[in-house]
């Protein structure tokens, strides 16, 4: 699955999406960047609730596909310029963190 | 062939604006054509050092040198040093404060995610003076 099909499927808001062909493999959750930096893998969906720049940061450097952004945040300006600029897909979602990472863990099976 | 070297300053004071540096050197590892996998743990390991310099020490000098079968990156700064570097690189433990927590970054990972991500790392520090992280990845 790509990241185009992971947001038509999941019906998330697509703020930032420049590479939508990007593969799509496994997720990670977290809010804490240098934790999520250390444990997310190379094609992760990343859930967070964070929405600063820092964020396209530490997805570019963790090469994750794409951020959902959970419980309805919306990426702030300075996110949305940043992730432009580095090609890093932010998505984003009504559904509680915890929802939204079990609907995920449905669709990875 | 000789090593390249690619040099790069980290601007104190702005933490949102960090990891510029990090992802300029991304950027010409990927021109080099190097291995992902290698590019991704030279790149968390540069976002780390630079977030760490940002936080304790106003910045500082990091020098990348890519050899035939190394990439080398060392980070310097002219922060106030690091009294314990065991305690430091136990996980959890932060000196960060309240602004870089808020920003999500603080929890302690830095310094051990440098060392997972590395393949190995020298830390020479002195308490008022400064710190060098010196960090090696094996290209294969």
């Amino acid at each position: 699955m790509n990241v185009r099909e992971l947001a038509h499927v999941m019906a998330l808001t697509e703020f930032i999406m420049p590479e939508p062909e990007r593969e799509v493999s496994g997720g990670y959750v977290g809010d804490l960047l240098s934790w999520v930096m250390g444990r997310a893998q190379n094609g992760n969906v990343w859930l967070t609730i964070m929405s600063n720049q820092n964020v396209a940061a530490v997805a570019l450097m963790a090469e994750v596909s794409c951020v959902v952004l959970t419980e309805g945040v919306k990426p702030d300006e300075a996110l949305r310029q940043r992730a432009e600029q580095q090609n890093i897909n932010i998505l984003g979602t009504k559904l509680s963190t915890f929802d939204a990472a079990a609907v995920l863990k449905q669709l990875m099976r | 062939m000789g090593d390249l070297k690619l040099n790069y300053t980290v601007d104190g004071g702005d933490l949102i604006q960090a990891g510029e540096a990090s992802s300029k050197m991304k950027m010409t590892l990927k021109k080099l054509g190097l291995p992902p996998e290698v590019i991704r743990r030279a790149s968390i390991c540069m976002y780390e050092g630079e977030i760490n310099m940002v936080i304790h020490a106003d910045g500082g000098e990091v020098e990348v040198t890519v050899g035939m079968d190394t990439i080398t990156i060392r980070l310097t700064d002219h922060g106030p040093g690091i009294p314990d570097v065991d305690r430091a690189m136990e996980e959890g433990f932060s000196t960060a404060g309240d602004v870089a927590r808020d920003l999500g970054f603080g929890a302690g990972m830095g310094l051990p995610n440098m060392k997972r991500c590395s393949d190995d790392m020298q830390i020479d520090t002195q308490v008022g003076v400064g710190t060098t992280v010196t960090m090696q990845i094996h290209i294969n």
